[in-house]
């Protein structure tokens, strides 16, 4: 389908971002460096702090949203800018800089055969360990969405990954805004509407804000958010929220 | 026997007017209000004639005719609360696309301002 070839295919890197004034600028910086060929774009997801100024200044077009919508809306929106400006691949990136942009490449060059790929944590490079009942929620997703992938998934709430233009035109008109939806449920709408999902290996560092919730609670509020999402994900009929799909201008 | 007319009375009565001062400035859509209206309408009946809700009890079979009341009044509020947060998600989707939508038209304007200049 992609009418252009390997080498000349158009790629964007989507940042959302919400109030990341500490880390945009470099993650930016950095992503220009390794691959000078990608053009970024900061999806700015309603930040009350100077994220926007801090983005423009490093050379990037900012989408400002209003309000806070999440990763998910933050990156429906990168999808529908990619569409309009008829790139070939969309590569989600965080812009607190845990993801490596050095890894673009591998994932981009997976889409040879897939059409969307994740970058996994845990599939053999780096460090990265997650305990208790979060560890377990991981696992059950986990394991549901290799056996609808038919592929071995084990890293699917991560959120660095590369989308092809199939997938982008998917994932224009859904792309849910919930917790979780922007991870799991999205692969699922991928898969249900036949689309091929892979992962490659990748390393993270570690968070500049600190690991993520640890606590028991919290922990166990993740696992049970988790099973709702992907039941749902699953039973669920759609084409739905969206009333108008937006148009693709070929 | 009187309190029940009066109690029905008033809090119809008062309903309608509040439905009618809040369309007057236009702080209620006509589609909601019709709902209120024929509830508040249908309680006044009831009120001035407790016979009808005394042979639509015996007709369904429940024994005290006031629990047909609470149930039917109950099942109201409910349907009307379960319609509000299906039309609450409908309103926070489009919210949700207009905001994406500005924000790319606004980053589309502000680069083609920016090429105009440049040009």
């Amino acid at each position: 389908m992609p009418p252009r070839s390997d080498d000349e295919r158009r790629i964007l890197a989507v940042l959302p971002a919400w109030n990341e004034e500490q880390s945009v600028a470099a993650t930016i910086r950095e992503l220009k460096q390794a691959c000078p060929d990608v053009d970024v774009l900061v999806v700015d997801d309603g930040s009350a702090d100077r994220t926007a100024e801090e983005a423009s200044a490093a050379g990037a077009p900012v989408c400002r949203l209003p309000f806070n919508l999440g990763v998910g809306g933050a990156m429906r929106a990168g999808f529908r800018y990619a569409l309009n400006h008829d790139y070939d691949v969309v590569v989600q990136v965080d812009a607190d800089g845990q993801h490596d942009p050095s890894y673009i490449p591998t994932l981009v060059k997976a889409l040879d055969h897939a059409d969307v790929v994740i970058g996994a944590r845990f599939a053999g490079e780096g460090s990265y360990a997650a305990r208790g009942a979060r560890r377990w929620a991981m696992l059950l997703l986990a394991f549901v969405l290799s056996r609808l992938a038919h592929t071995r998934l084990t890293d699917v709430t991560s959120g660095f990954r590369a989308a092809d233009r199939r997938a982008i035109r998917v994932f224009a008109t859904h792309y849910p805004a919930e917790y979780l939806g922007d991870t799991v449920e999205s692969l699922v709408i991928a898969l249900r509407v036949g689309l091929t999902v892979t992962q490659e290996p990748v390393s993270m560092r570690v968070r500049a804000g600190g690991q993520a919730s640890q606590s028991p609670v919290r922990a166990a509020a993740y696992l049970a958010r988790a099973m709702v999402a992907l039941g749902l994900a699953l039973v669920r009929k759609w084409p739905t929220a969206l009333e108008t799909p937006p148009k693709e201008e070929q | 026997m009187k309190a029940n007319l009066i109690l029905g009375l008033v809090g119809s009565v008062t309903t309608l007017v509040v439905l009618f001062e809040m369309m007057r400035r236009h702080r209620l859509r006509e589609k909601y209000a019709v709902f209120w209206g024929v509830i508040a309408v249908a309680t006044l009946v009831i009120a001035a004639f407790p016979v009808l809700l005394y042979e639509a009890a015996s007709l369904v079979g429940v024994a005290v005719p006031a629990n047909l009341l609470f149930f039917v009044a109950s099942m109201l509020l409910l349907v009307v609360s379960v319609q509000h947060s299906h039309e609450l998600g409908r309103l926070e989707e489009r919210s949700r696309t207009l905001a994406e939508e500005v924000a790319l038209l606004r980053l589309d304007l502000e680069s083609r301002s920016a090429s105009d200049q440049g040009s």
